[in-house]
């Protein structure tokens, strides 16, 4: 039956065109009898993370009061920004018509941290325990300057729409490990502040031109961690399994009549359906976490929904054999008020990001986990708005900007890329998301360029026609 | 003879790695560019050796035979002196082709093809999509056999003879009827319509089906689902923003236009060009909003030349898509690198698009759902009246005022008198303020109140202020920033303590004038008074009190005020005055009161004596009724539904190459045309839509008749003759059956692009009528079914699998069109994504608006309805011509647990005990029958009449479970039914529900 499925998949679908039969076969097997799915192989080469932990931090987050210090403007305070620097490059609606470019130095202070001495800032004491594994990329640049297209070119690795996600991707390319979960999954935490939340869009996580079944699945709190999880009112577990044993029977009578696998693969979904019902709710079930636990991810953790409670949950994914956790926390939009909407990000995020990476290291999963933190663009050294001494705001900047990774095959303690006095342009190493994407895929095992999937005449990939591994962060 | 040998085997590798299963060329037949050739070129080689002339490598291209043969690439007849097959034989990787960091590699077949290609004699053929279709003669039926009836038949029959096969069986009726009724309707038939046609065995009683079917209204609906897809038809504007839109005219339109059967070639104008058309009637003024359903973005700080280079490459690209079936998105940045369409044809193509009154960006501050222009309006008779009533009111009062503006000016000196005196103000102390985004300060020395940003909408403000003792009859805000400026959108303001104040909007000191201020007085947040902040110069609003506050001791009073969006942060203060409210006057006015009388001008006098009258009370309740007759009108206006369409600007916009497609890079100058590689347009033809709509529809063009064909075959067979339906060019898969594509498509041209006509063509050929059945030594011989060995089956669509529970059930509410409705929807899952309020919750709807079928349901794009999404929808952000089909559990889980169909199950359960019978046989019968057509089989039966017993048994035991059960879902079964039995066959309906045939088309 099986051996025939595979047959009819490898007629009909294309995997991964042109490339080894090893990562193709995989992905079938995943698809196919899912409860084998965890003997997956390797696939176009040893990889060195098995799962991606992206901490998408959705609104952008300033480099300039996180990763990247420059002491140097606390002597420019109100300066215009030199037009050597800016050189007329476009800025967006909001603040094209400023009469004015005022450059505002970070209120914040930076020092280095660990050994490698990685300079950190003050508003992220707890991810600063962790520098030694911190690999800091400050050449990160993109294309788009609005948050819809820049979110979605992260994303999936153009701007407009269709395109399927990176976790799709990875879906697509490796399957499930766990055959009673999906490989990719999204969650998404509420500021616990006012600000402005960005928002965000099925598409970000969703399969693009691949089938459905890639498609991330959002994890919520409350009743339902997935979409329609739950029995009705009044069917017990035993009632369910009744019934699906009903239904088992009659397209078993189906399929000997008219013996088409659809059949077969509907009631091996049916089956998946039914062990999703146990395995999520005991996955997302957070209250048998010993107290210490919601301790090291602070106060908020308690609370669902919250970015340290999917914290608690990612890794409990992450344990579980998720492939690819998109974890999304919103509201790093600070065109105003940016010290104190920036601290209570950091507030939300510091402590959990921190205890997450710690958790992961104390379980040995740092060694096979890659996690990436950051946004979708970074934001201008001059003030939107007006400037004061302790007051100020920064518009949308998406020639440069700062990420981290940390985990499975990453250099710790490093800096990558360097940005100009006013962290307005990149001097070296720059780092374009294909790039990212392509050395995130490198981790994971999969050359960028054969991942691939044919969708109107053409094969696609994560990376478009682009992208270089960035050989200067692995280990 | 050994070689021989090695060929057949390296045709079986690549028999797999074919992306069809039909057999290439056999050994022992020609070779062929088009079948065996081409593939291999475009997949291969045509990126660097063929249509774009920008990345050429070496000058050299292989997808025209002279520039082939005259670089000696290819030599007829010698393949050993040929370079590409030294080339594709290479060892040493800087000669090997393709270039192995390409990651392509031919296979061992793939180069003997070459070579005997090319020792054939490298004979090239125009690609098949661009030549002209003509109708074969019909293929003759084997040997002793008549000719089939239908010529659908003739040619899918002389393949299967061809390749050793024969067609399977008719299916049964129930199979037929259920099956053709989905596909022309989305709908079951019920068991009645079963049972006729299963009765009627006289002549033609299949015909008499398909023609009830088509000219069933629902019959609209489902055509309406595919093009809504290609059209990418959605009720909001998408991007990050997403807020809603108003276009379901346009989609009433479309299922309008199916039922009535309007010809192909009109639907095409009417949409793309109907307002062009000689005195366009207003349906084809809305049919044009086909070209306005692309998304639209409203995100603050977007570059309006961006986007709508967006929207109009949307638009080639839709239109290249849906009638061309090419993918013009890859001319975008550069020639296609696979067919001959240059960059050039691209932006040619744009220019015929790029001439819409349009903005480019969305406007933010507009009230949600008003749409952006250009739009119609589309008011109901009622809604025409009652405007027609309010106008005539309000022309009346406004003459009425016009007259007492003629008046008298005795009294006036004295008034000026009184007036010249000023208006002393007193601050007020403000004690306590509350809500917005951030809590607002109360500043205490400044006695101010300090109100931070409002980045959201629908904010509202409360202070509470104490007033000293007296008599106060005006209200004055000032409002300040400590930043250099900001904007501030206040839409509401009331005296909420004590609630029998009124407020009236004066125009007082250097205030706001109160045509501004009145706005924040009428009730409707989408009216806002915007006042530009400063610090030194505050905005004032000055309002008077009706009656006025009076309190011998201090008091306190609560304030409202609502807010849309607001910068700062800024600075509030409250000020009374006990003065008279006709002292109550603008700078202007007192400017002149002051001066000596005897000094005024007439014109200042006039000023005075206009400004006095507008005081009196006949005059102000002159006024306010004008003022409520103008809202009454705009609110009636309000409620007129709108549709976006498309006009044509008089002077056409200048279009250019864009460099690399980026917005901000123009290149050479463009007009309008059509692609040089296809039929020019003709000279009468004018160079604008119309002429494009046309040139799509005329005889000469090749693509049109073909791919519009080809995706109505799809929509029945649920794969297309050519199965890449959107890619009819070098890289999409060449037609399964390319005589019978060509005898469609001119068929249904020359039959006045008969639209039901071609349906009823295919779905009354005996290829559609088969029984669906696999057998093993069909699975072997015809695994995907590309011969037609057998009928097709596959899994509904989303909609119909839903449509289909519905009217099984008896829910279904099918009333035709209008504005989109609201079914159950999982909670939160807007609030987790979305911002904005107003439109960060999904509330949903009562009523009929829960059981309406599901092209009505409200999409938005952000977050399309999670069900449909589940079941392989596109998020409709550009065009899509063929949706996957996949399987997953999240599916099982949307079936069994959704309350849509916990509530269908009940339905479904009721419908069984009301009318299926008394005894559990018959109901189970009824029920199975209403989903499924035919009747159970006795071990379907017997399975599911256990189910029954089973749970009659359980819920007898557990009643409250099954009271929880029958709580689920709005509709209500009737109350005499007997609670565990029907909970009991609600689980049994459920079963049905979720069975593998039920979902399926089979």
């Amino acid at each position: 039956m099986i051996a025939d499925a595979l047959q009819r998949h490898l007629a009909r679908r294309q995997f991964l065109s042109r490339s080894g039969t090893a990562l193709g076969a995989a992905a079938l097997a995943s698809l196919l009898a899912p409860r084998l799915a965890s003997a997956a192989q390797p696939p176009h080469f040893a990889p060195k993370a098995r799962r991606i932990i992206w901490l998408t931090q959705a609104g952008a987050p300033s480099q300039l009061e996180l990763f990247d210090p420059k002491p140097g403007l606390a002597a420019q305070f109100d300066k215009d920004l030199p037009d050597s620097i800016r050189q007329g490059q476009r800025l967006t609606g909001m603040t094209a018509g400023q009469k004015r470019f005022p450059v505002a130095p970070s209120v914040f202070q930076f020092r280095p941290h660990g050994r490698a001495g990685l300079w950190l800032s003050e508003l992220l004491p707890h991810t600063a325990r962790f520098a030694d594994d911190l690999c800091v990329i400050r050449s990160l640049h993109t294309e788009a300057i609005n948050h819809d297209p820049a979110m979605t070119l992260l994303q999936t690795g153009h701007q407009i729409g269709g395109r399927p996600a990176f976790g799709a991707w990875v879906s697509y390319g490796l399957g499930a490990e766990n055959a009673d979960l999906p490989a990719f999954v999204a969650l998404i935490s509420r500021p616990s502040g006012p600000t402005n939340a960005q928002p965000l869009h099925e598409r970000m996580w969703g399969a693009g031109f691949l089938p459905a079944k890639y498609q991330g699945v959002r994890f919520s709190s409350g009743k339902d961690p997935v979409l329609f999880l739950s029995n009705p009112p009044g069917i017990t577990p035993e009632r369910r399994r009744a019934m699906l044993d009903d239904v088992a029977a009659l397209n078993r009578m189906k399929l000997a009549e008219h013996q088409d696998p659809e059949t077969q693969a509907r009631m091996d979904q049916y089956e998946m359906a039914f062990r999703m019902q146990t395995a999520v709710p005991e996955l997302a079930d957070l209250s048998k976490e010993p107290a210490g636990i919601y301790e090291r991810y602070g106060p908020e953790s308690r609370k669902p929904g919250t970015y340290a409670a999917n914290c608690i949950l990612a890794r409990r994914l992450a344990e579980r054999g998720v492939r690819f956790i998109q974890l999304y926390h919103r509201g790093w939009d600070q065109h105003n008020n940016l010290p104190g909407g920036i601290r209570s990000q950091c507030h939300d995020t510091d402590q959990p990001t921190a205890a997450l990476l710690g958790e992961l290291k104390e379980r040995g999963m740092m060694e096979d986990t890659l996690v990436i933190w950051g946004g979708e663009f970074g934001r201008t050294v001059y003030s939107q708005g007006v400037l004061t001494k302790d007051n100020y705001g920064r518009d949308h900047h998406p020639r440069c900007y700062s990420v981290w990774l940390a985990g499975a095959g990453v250099k710790g303690g490093h800096v990558h890329g360097e940005t100009d006095d006013f962290s307005y342009n990149i001097v070296k190493d720059p780092v374009h998301i294909h790039d990212l994407n392509a050395t995130a895929l490198h981790l994971l095992g999969i050359n960028h360029q054969r991942l691939t999937y044919r969708f109107q005449g053409r094969d696609y990939r994560l990376t478009d026609v682009h992208g270089e591994v960035v050989r200067g962060v692995l280990a | 003879m050994r070689s021989s040998k090695r060929l057949l085997l390296s045709f079986a590798v690549l028999a797999l790695a074919s992306p069809t299963d039909l057999p290439a060329a056999s050994a022992a037949g020609a070779v062929r560019y088009n079948r065996d050739i081409r593939p291999i070129l475009s997949d291969n080689c045509f990126a660097c050796h063929g249509p774009d002339a920008n990345r050429r490598k070496g000058k050299l291209r292989l997808d025209v035979r002279e520039e082939a043969l005259a670089r000696k690439a290819i030599v007829p007849g010698k393949p050993q002196q040929s370079v590409v097959v030294a080339r594709i034989g290479a060892t040493a990787p800087d000669e090997l082709m393709p270039p192995p960091d390409s990651h392509k590699k031919l296979s061992a077949g793939q180069k003997d093809l070459l070579k005997r290609w090319i020792a054939e004699g490298a004979a090239y053929e125009a690609h098949w999509a661009f030549v002209p279709p003509v109708k074969a003669p019909l293929p003759a039926a084997g040997q002793g056999k008549p000719r089939p009836a239908n010529p659908v038949d003739a040619f899918i029959q002389a393949r299967l003879a061809q390749a050793g096969l024969s067609p399977s069986p008719e299916a049964t009726r129930p199979a037929l009827i259920r099956r053709v009724t989905l596909d022309l309707t989305g709908l079951p038939p019920t068991p009645a319509e079963v049972d006729a046609f299963v009765r009627d065995l006289s002549e033609g009683a299949y015909e008499r089906v398909v023609e009830r079917l088509l000219r069933s209204p629902h019959y609209g609906e489902r055509m309406a689902v595919d093009w809504l897809d290609a059209a990418r038809y959605a009720d909001s504007n998408g991007y990050q923003v997403d807020r809603d839109r108003e276009l379901w005219p346009w989609r009433d339109w479309v299922i309008r236009a199916f039922n009535a059967n309007l010809p192909f070639d009109q639907f095409t104008i009417e949409q793309l060009a109907g307002d062009l058309l000689p005195n366009a009637t207003l349906e084809q003024r809305v049919a044009t909003g086909f070209h306005r359903n692309h998304m639209l973005n409203e995100e603050g700080g977007v570059l309006a030349d961006e986007f709508l280079a967006e929207y109009t490459a949307d638009r080639v690209e839709t239109t290249a898509a849906v009638w061309l079936g090419q993918t013009f998105n890859c001319a975008r940045c550069h020639d296609h690198k696979f067919d001959p369409f240059t960059q050039r044809d691209f932006y040619a193509l744009k220019a015929f698009f790029h001439n819409v009154p349009e903005r480019g960006v969305g406007n933010y501050s507009n009230p949600i759902r008003q749409n952006a222009p250009p739009f119609v309006k589309l008011p109901s008779p009622e809604l025409e009246a009652k405007l027609a009533g309010l106008n005539a009111k309000l022309k009346g009062a406004t003459e009425q005022l016009a007259a007492l503006n003629q008046q008298s000016t005795a009294g006036l000196d004295a008034w000026a008198e009184r007036v010249a005196a000023g208006v002393s103000w007193t601050q007020v102390e403000l004690l306590a303020a509350s809500g917005g985004d951030q809590p607002p300060r109360v500043d205490e020395p400044a006695r101010a109140v300090e109100v931070g940003p409002q980045e959201t909408r629908a904010n509202t403000l409360k202070l509470t202020a104490r007033l000293p003792a007296g008599t106060f009859t005006a209200l004055r805000f000032e409002c300040a920033t400590t930043v250099a400026e900001a904007s501030f959108q206040w839409s509401e303001l009331k005296v909420a303590k004590p609630a029998a104040v009124r407020l009236r909007a004066v125009t007082a000191g250097d205030s706001l004038a109160a045509t501004e201020t009145v706005k924040v007085l009428d009730n409707d947040r989408r009216t806002r008074a915007v006042l530009v902040v400063k610090p030194a110069l505050a905005a004032q609003a000055v309002f008077e009190l009706e009656p006025a506050l009076a309190s011998s001791a201090p008091s306190e009073v609560e304030l409202e005020l609502g807010v849309e969006h607001a910068g700062g942060p800024t600075l509030w203060r409250v000020f009374v005055s006990g003065a008279e409210p006709d002292r109550l006057v603008p700078t202007s006015v007192l400017a002149i009161a002051q001066k000596p009388a005897a000094q005024r001008t007439a014109a200042e006098r006039r000023q005075l004596a206009e400004f006095r009258l507008q005081q009196q009370p006949e005059h102000r309740r002159l006024s306010d009724a004008v003022a409520a007759l103008k809202r009454q009108v705009a609110d009636a206006e309000g409620e007129i539904p709108t549709t976006l369409v498309m006009e044509e600007l008089k002077e056409p916009r200048a279009t250019f190459v864009l460099m690399r497609g980026a917005y901000d890079r123009p290149g050479a100058p463009v007009t309008a045309g059509t692609p040089a590689v296809l039929p020019a347009l003709e000279e009468g033809l004018p160079r604008n839509r119309l002429g494009l709509a046309r040139w799509l529809v005329s005889p000469q063009n090749p693509l049109t008749a073909r791919v519009v064909a080809n995706r109505f075959w799809q929509q029945l067979f649920g794969t297309g003759l050519v199965r890449t339906s959107e890619d009819f060019g070098s890289q999409g898969e060449p037609p399964s059956h390319p005589e019978l594509l060509d005898w469609l498509a001119v068929t249904f041209r020359e039959s006045g692009w008969d639209v039901k006509g071609f349906l009823r063509l295919l779905v009354t050929s005996a290829t559609y009528r088969q029984q669906s059945q696999l057998t093993p030594a069909l699975r072997e011989r015809d695994p995907e079914n590309r011969l037609l060995t057998r009928g097709a089956r596959h899994r509904l669509m989303g909609e119909f699998v839903r449509d289909q529970a519905l009217a099984a059930s008896g829910l279904l509410v099918p009333k035709l069109g209008g504005a989109s409705v609201k079914p159950y929807h999982p909670p939160g899952l807007y609030e987790q994504i979305t911002a904005g309020k107003g439109y960060n919750t999904y509330v949903a709807g009562k009523g009929d608006d829960l059981h309406r079928r599901s092209l009505y349901t409200y999409w938005k794009r952000s977050v399309p309805h999670p069900a449909m999404l589940l079941f392989d929808a596109p998020f409709r952000e550009s065009c899509t011509l063929r949706r996957p089909r996949s399987n997953t559990p999240l599916q099982a889980l949307n079936l069994m647990n959704d309350p849509t169909y916990v509530e269908a199950a009940r339905w479904l359960a009721q419908r069984m005990m009301r009318e299926g019978g008394d005894t559990t046989a018959a109901r189970v019968t009824h029920g199975f029958r209403l989903l499924l057509a035919r009747s159970p089989s006795q071990r379907e039966l017997a399975v599911l009449s256990a189910a029954f017993e089973r749970a009659r048994t359980d819920f007898t035991r557990d009643p409250a479970a099954a009271k929880a059960l029958l709580a689920v879902g709005e509709a209500a079964t009737d109350a005499r039914l007997d609670a565990v039995d029907l909970a009991a066959l609600t689980t049994v309906a459920s079963t049905l529900l979720n069975l593998d045939e039920v979902v399926t088309k089979e």
